[in-house]
């Protein structure tokens, strides 16, 4: 939702990032104020989970230029464990499996990490096991999900789930989603778009990097914008996501030939 | 070593049992001469040997380690920590020595577990046709001095389609300084029948002695067996063990092997797949660090169709540790429609741990599913990364993944007291390392 006068949450200048050399980021401009969903499209190679990985501050990606300020932090000091304390979530576009840790255990973990940074008490095994079952009714998780080791074995669709579980348990101020519909089928997509939906609220915003307009069918966005060759190229309303679908991304560039040529 | 050290302290062993009385049985007294025949002609082996290219024994003869002498002064109250609560039978020895009083069998009506001597009697046929048959000694020297010295060892025979419930926990404690002990087990599953064996080396102080074991298993047909292996020696102690199983039609084998303490161990494991449908999951874990050195070999021999096999061997060392894994698979050219695989995955935590791992394959059937891989290497970036981006430190998250990498093998190991107490071990161990 757009609140008029809400507190800025994520302010992105500039922002440019190269990985072993190339330049992938070139000069991003991104503002998310709490309440705002925003959702970043464009084709593959444009640079939107790029994006995603250096907000959350993978450190094979350089950050050559620019600034992102997160509430009042410089976010490029961070590390990425910082980061997340701070409020800022990353689900995965492929989450890792970590045989040999039962998904309860890690889930504990974050979550008492992150509780601890905020000040907060840690939950115990039992306790944290209550809190945890409750958040995973909203996600339609079937309890022995809690005892398997951290997404090994798990399908696409239940990875994405257990992404949107640690989001709904670590309750971050910005939640980045990357790719979250790739893999799922629509009854998957609906489960996950709920839960997503009942996480956001006015004091927190999203950010959703999507191929396709498909899962902004379930997750209204409040703005759309449109990446091309590492920079955000358009920027529209909920309706701008309809005319990608059916128009595809082509016009974009066509109508847009000055921003390239600046970039060259 | 030079050949004469060699040979001096071959005759020097040998010399220390010459005292020890004849046996009864007449086979168990030729066993042992052709034992002790096979180890005059043997010397011990050197890097210049192939199965012994990464693995330096010479420590082994600094010290003369005489044979350990039995020691009844050991108590209950001495050894009970390091009993399981959910292995009810339990056969202990104490530097190789069996001992009644420390022993419990939960399960007398179930299966037949007892020592050698008191054994021998009631059970002569069938531990005539089986002890000294599955462990070769003519050109390995340790088996050939294990057989030599064959006085006590543990016995388990399960009888037909009987499922034993609880566990079998074989624990070897060692106890004194500069010995070495012989010990000896043999599990025989008859047909159809179930049962999960525990063979737990422990040392109740830091000391240096050898330990020298010998264990065969044989599966008749249908037959299961679970067979974990822990080898939780003294730090300072030299570990020198064999293992063969043989496999008849449809048995199924499962052997998780731990490998934890000692300066210097080497574990063999032979599994023959004789005949149809047979099957074998054989997992291991050496976690080690400062400059120990642990050295597994297995063979996996498919000799008959329809097997089934899957490996997974893990090493993760620290410091300067060395880790040995070579993994050798044959199939046969009858062991036609066998599928197996088997995978070799290490951790170095320093920049002076080192790990050789050398799969060998030796396929000579058509038509089959073979599949091997080996990664060595360091905690992955993108792993890391994850666990960051949920707000675990960096230490945190590659001490996790660490205790991860072998929680995963422990995991299947089906004693819960057992698998915790292994946990917290690994725990321990990774912990330990802020990098």
């Amino acid at each position: 939702m757009i609140i008029a006068n809400s507190p800025t949450i994520l302010s992105v200048q500039g922002l440019r990032a190269s990985i072993n050399g190339t330049e992938i980021l070139k000069g991003i401009d991104l503002t998310v104020r709490s309440g705002e969903i925003h959702a970043i499209m464009g084709l593959n190679g444009s640079g939107k989970s790029t994006f995603a990985k250096v907000l959350a501050g993978h450190s094979a990606y350089e950050v050559t230029g620019g600034s992102i300020q997160f509430e009042d932090k410089n976010l490029l000091e961070l590390p990425p464990e910082e980061r997340a304390r701070a409020g800022l979530f990353l689900a995965f576009q492929y989450p890792i499996e970590i045989p040999g840790v039962a998904n309860t255990q890690f889930l504990r973990l974050a979550y008492n990490t992150v509780q601890t940074q905020r000040g907060k008490e840690e939950l115990d095994p039992l306790e944290f096991d209550d809190f945890v079952r409750e958040k995973m009714k909203l996600l339609e998780m079937k309890p022995d999900f809690l005892d398997r080791s951290v997404n090994e074995g798990f399908s696409g669709g239940e990875k994405k789930r257990n992404e949107i579980l640690q989001m709904a348990l670590l309750e971050p101020r910005l939640s980045i989603l990357d790719e979250t519909d790739s893999g799922l089928d629509i009854d998957a997509l609906k489960i996950v778009a709920n839960g997503v939906n009942r996480i956001t609220n006015k004091d927190n915003a999203t950010i959703l990097v999507t191929h396709y307009q498909r899962l902004l069918d379930y997750i209204v966005p409040d703005f759309v914008h449109v990446m091309q060759a590492g920079r955000i190229v358009m920027t529209g309303g909920k309706e701008l996501a309809l005319e990608l679908e059916t128009r595809g991304y082509d016009w974009i560039t066509a109508n847009k030939q000055p921003a390239a040529g600046v970039s060259a | 070593m030079s050949e004469a050290i060699s040979t001096s302290y071959l005759e020097c062993l040998l010399k220390s049992w010459q005292a020890k009385p004849a046996e009864s049985r007449a086979w168990l007294n030729q066993l042992r001469a052709r034992a002790i025949d096979c180890v005059s002609t043997q010397k011990l082996p050197t890097k210049r040997d192939e199965e012994w290219r990464f693995t330096d024994i010479s420590p082994l003869t600094a010290l003369p380690y005489r044979p350990s002498q039995p020691d009844s002064t050991l108590k209950i109250e001495d050894v009970q920590h390091l009993f399981l609560d959910d292995a009810k039978n339990r056969l202990v020895f104490v530097d190789g020595h069996f001992s009644q009083s420390l022993s419990a069998i939960a399960e007398p009506a179930a299966l037949i577990a007892g020592n050698l001597p008191a054994l021998l009697s009631a059970h002569a046929s069938i531990l005539e046709s089986h002890v000294g048959h599955y462990v070769p000694f003519d050109h390995n020297v340790f088996a050939a001095l294990n057989t030599a010295f064959l006085q006590d060892g543990a016995v388990v025979i399960v009888p037909k389609n009987t499922v034993v419930a609880e566990p079998v926990h074989l624990l070897f404690i060692a106890t004194q300084h500069e010995v070495t002990s012989y010990p000896r087990c043999l599990l025989i599953g008859e047909a159809g029948s179930h049962i999960t064996l525990i063979e737990d080396y422990v040392a109740l102080q830091q000391a240096a002695y050898i330990t020298n074991s010998v264990t065969e298993i044989s599966l008749a047909g249908n037959a299961h067996a679970k067979h974990i292996r822990v080898q939780r020696e003294s730090a300072k102690a030299f570990h020198l063990a064999n293992c063969a199983v043989s496999l008849a039609h449809a048995s199924n084998y499962q052997s998780v092997s731990i490998t934890l303490g000692s300066q210097i161990s080497r574990y063999n494991l032979d599994v023959r797949l004789t005949d149809e449908a047979a099957e074998c999951t054989i997992d291991g874990l050496t976690l080690i660090s400062d400059r120990q050195l642990a050295d597994t070999h297995t063979c996996i021999d498919h000799a008959k169709p329809n097997g089934t096999s899957h490996q997974q061997h893990k090493c993760i060392a620290d410091d300067a540790a060395h880790a040995v894994f070579n993994g050798k698979i044959i199939v046969r050219p009858q062991a036609q429609r066998t599928n197996s695989s088997q995978s070799s995955r290490n951790l170095l935590l320093s920049k002076t741990a080192q790990v050789d791992t050398k799969p060998q394959l030796e396929i000579f059937a058509d038509d089959v599913k073979c599949s091997h891989g080996a990664t060595v290497g360091q905690l992955d970036q993108e792993e890391i990364f994850y666990l960051r981006s949920r707000g675990l430190s960096e230490t945190a998250a590659r001490n996790l993944l660490t205790y991860a990498f072998g929680a995963e093998i422990i995991s299947r190991i089906p004693v819960s007291s057992l698998r915790q107490q292994l946990e917290q071990a690994v725990l321990d161990q990774t912990q330990s390392n802020p990098s």
